[in-house]
């Protein structure tokens, strides 16, 4: 953000705040300094994260120095919705996309041509791969996620958020798991697990920040001037309470030492599996579905200008989706050593969560009824609607996969890697950037996004990116899949592995082009965001945007 | 059922209980039989543990992000079972924490690696594949023959792992460092090595350098004890089954 961004919004802070913000910093400050020493003694890479939260510590200890001594704020503040958060979050998370983006676009390039890279440890596949997926899922998705529902849920509720100090803890601490993080992959810190690589201390850090967001969001719930609570929080609710559960208990380690980043899981082998799998599924299903979900819940049909379809389908395409996709976790072990029961479990409720799951994309769609001409003519509402297709398609698809049979031919293949893009893509980075495009005018009081045509632009290469990543990776998982169980006449594999790998070739080159495609979209995502950001304020904008005033509590 | 519905989301708490309480039940009945179904792991009284040097070369292993490309999860179907070797027990990944059994294979399955190619095949593999297989798309690793192994802490690493399950014993965990170094010395004295781990134990310059153990000794000592901890894999079916 630039310098008077900054300043700005530390004025905005109270005296009080701003004291909670320095004795929170000068705290993780001394924890840095001594992770760095402890991690020094032993020369573990410990040290390296150490100097990260120290330095982390002091660049914010500055941010707040600086505006420390700038007068209080007055009490008109509380008759307005507090935003700034939101907006910081927003940017952060293009920035997230971009990286995340460019990395995976990159490993996708390496995966055609293995060379394309420099001969350093931290450049290698295995180490910048997760760095994709972070980025992407916790870097994108965590932030869009955090500064939608600070936005969502202050204006379901009518209500201001309680104090300005907690939105900030979450988001600024949030950030700061990321960059552990991501920072970690590089210099070789991971405990392996897909999507939880975070090694102990990161995670323990994560759950400080996560249950001050819970907080939070039930703070700000229980200042509502509304007396239902309106289903996109029950979405973002169950994102956050889910999501912790999942963290907690599969990341449960045993560190080596406490001066060292080595920890080793409680589990192992076939619990550890389960475990696993049952916290990845369920990161998609509550990350990067509920999460999401709520988003869609409340910008689609504010956009579309139009009420929810229908009140009960959202009953039970919230209740259903919360109960049944966390048994699916184990359709990721099919054949496999897990137990028979638990896999035949997994299939199950795999394919009955097609019926949610259609429930609530059949929801949004529905509600576009008499809006199609805003589909028509409105890029962003496309984006909306593109993405709950693509989040009724990938459904579909991962119920089909989660079948035995289906299974056996895509499970260890590229059809997965297109699965899970063309949700990721399809489904979660579009609806992201539709609710971008629509809250990005409001929170900074625009008349609209800078460049209704470049909105248009990206539209077009974020489909044309995702549908040629998802073609490619069809194609290439469903011909390695044939490929490994073909048999000749004489009854002997026709194919060696090599084989297989080298078919791959051109569908790896198409993915890559895909990728890229999807990045530069983003890239003039950020561009028109930036423009917006930059236009003066128009007075007519998001007038009646206010919470209601605080007489007495709710209920 | 939808009135009492429209009760609850009038309240904040009781509408998170709900939420907990639904989640949960999935994940109880799915995850904690799994320890307490005495089936689920068999049991094989041989199994060995992994040896200092080998848990290293597994740590490696870890960081390099191995798994993201390569699976040892050898599944019960009949064209991998020809294509890799046995398919794989629950037994056989008793003692990793975590399991490393992949989603992916854009590299072959590694669970039936061990003993397959030579040390020398795997450490050339290693610095370049395409010097080995010229169509290979995997990184090339050549700075772990150039990386000294850090062995100074490996007894912390064993007595975590003994907290977790793991075996090892007073004597191990006193003696981690010196026997991971032992492993790749074949000169030295490696009577307490095997003492402690087996005649079984392989003990060699696993990169052909006699005299640094460097991360390049430790990763191929692992990979050449895929599927080698337990033989449970490859008895022949008892009668009754």
């Amino acid at each position: 953000m630039p310098e008077e961004g900054t300043l700005s919004v530390v004025s905005g802070l109270t005296v009080n705040e701003r004291q909670r913000s320095l004795a929170i910093l000068v705290v993780l400050a001394i924890v840095g300094l001594v992770m760095a020493a402890a991690g020094a003694a032993r020369a573990d890479p410990m040290q390296v994260h150490g100097f990260i939260v120290l330095l982390f510590s002091l660049g914010m200890l500055a941010v707040i120095l600086n505006g420390y001594f700038a007068p209080e704020p007055s009490e008109a503040r509380l008759e307005s919705y507090y935003d700034d958060p939101s907006k910081a979050g927003i940017i952060i998370a293009m920035l997230w996309a971009v990286f995340g983006m460019f990395v995976g676009d990159w490993v996708a390039w390496l995966l055609a041509f293995p060379d394309l890279t420099f001969d350093a440890a931290w450049s290698s596949f295995g180490r910048l791969r997760p760095a994709h997926t972070t980025g992407i899922i916790f870097g994108f998705g965590g932030n869009a996620l955090i500064a939608t529902s600070f936005h969502v849920m202050q204006r379901t509720s009518r209500a201001r958020m309680p104090d300005q100090f907690s939105p900030w803890f979450v988001l600024v601490g949030y950030n700061l798991f990321c960059l552990l993080a991501v920072s970690g992959y590089f210099v070789g810190i991971t405990q392996s697990k897909e999507y939880a690589e975070p090694e102990w201390y990161a995670d323990i850090w994560l759950v400080i920040v996560w249950v001050t967001y819970l907080v939070l969001y039930l703070r700000t719930l229980a200042r509502r001037k509304e007396p239902h609570i309106y289903v996109a929080n029950w979405y973002y609710l169950a994102f956050i309470l889910v999501v912790a559960i999942l963290h907690i208990v599969n990341n449960l380690a045993v560190p080596t030492s406490l001066a060292s980043v080595k920890s080793y899981s409680l589990f192992s082998g076939v619990q550890d599996a389960m475990t696993q799998w049952w916290y990845g599924h369920n990161a998609v299903a509550f990350f990067l579905t509920a999460g999401f979900l709520g988003m869609m819940y409340y910008y689609l049909p504010k956009r579309a200008g139009r009420p929810i379809y229908s009140y009960r389908m959202s009953i039970i395409g919230f209740w259903g989706i919360t109960f049944f996709y966390m048994w699916a976790g184990s359709h990721h072990l099919h054949y496999t050593a897990l137990p028979q029961w638990v896999q035949t479990l997994g299939m199950t409720f795999s394919v009955m969560l097609l019926v949610p799951s259609w429930i609530a994309a059949a929801n949004a769609l529905l509600t576009l009824n008499g809006a199609w001409d805003k589909v028509r003519d409105d890029a962003t509402l496309r984006f909306m609607m593109m993405a709950a297709v693509f989040y009724g398609l990938s459904t579909f698809e991962g119920s089909f996969m989660a079948i035995r049979s289906v299974n056996a031919l895509s499970h260890y293949t590229d059809w997965t890697i297109g699965h899970v893009h063309a949700g990721a893509m399809g489904w979660v980075a579009l609806i992201t950037f539709g609710s971008i495009y629509a809250v990005v005018p409001w929170l900074w009081k625009r008349e609209r996004m800078y460049s209704p045509a470049l909105v248009e632009v990206h539209f077009w290469l974020a489909l044309a990116g995702t549908l040629v990543y998802v073609f490619a990776m069809w194609n290439s998982g469903i011909i390695q899949g044939l490929m490994w169980r073909t048999y000749n006449d004489s009854g002997t594999l026709t194919y060696s592995f090599l084989d297989s790998m080298v078919a791959m070739h051109p569908y790896y080159v198409a993915r890559a082009i895909g990728g890229l495609l999807f990045l530069t979209g983003a890239l003039v995502g950020c561009w028109n965001l930036w423009m917006t950001i930059r236009q003066p304020a128009s007075a007519s904008a998001a007038s009646g945007d206010t919470p209601l005033p605080h007489l007495q509590p709710a209920e | 059922m939808f009135g009492t519905h429209y009760r609850i989301e009038r309240k904040s708490i009781a509408l998170a209980v709900a939420i907990m309480v639904v989640a949960s039940i999935g994940g109880l009945i799915e995850i904690a039989p799994l320890f307490t179904i005495d089936d689920t792991v068999e049991h094989d009284p041989d199994m060995r543990v992994y040896t200092p040097l080998e848990l290293a070369g597994r740590n490696i292993y870890i960081r390099e992000g191995c798994y993201a490309c390569h699976s040892q999860m050898v599944r019960t179907l009949q064209d991998e079972v020809e294509r890799y070797g046995p398919y794989s027990l629950a037994v056989e990944s008793k003692y990793d924490h975590p399991m490393l059994w992949g989603s992916k294979r854009t590299g072959p399955d590694l669970a039936r690696l061990g003993d397959k190619y030579s040390d020398q095949w795997h450490t050339a593999h290693l610095k370049n594949p395409r010097d080995v297989v010229p169509e290979s798309i995997m990184p090339r690793y050549a700075w772990l023959s150039e990386n000294e192994l850090r062995t100074t802490h490996l007894g912390d690493d064993l007595r975590a792992l003994r907290a977790v399950g793991v075996p090892y014993s007073d004597e191990m965990i006193a003696n981690a460092s010196a026997d991971a170094v032992a492993q790749a010395s074949p000169e030295d004295d490696t009577a307490g090595l095997v003492k402690r781990y087996g005649e079984a134990t392989h003990i060699r310059a696993f990169d052909g350098d006699k005299t640094v153990v460097s991360e390049m000794d430790a990763l191929v000592a692992y990979l050449q004890i895929l599927g080698k901890l337990s033989n449970a894999a490859h008895r022949p079916p008892a009668p009754n089954e």
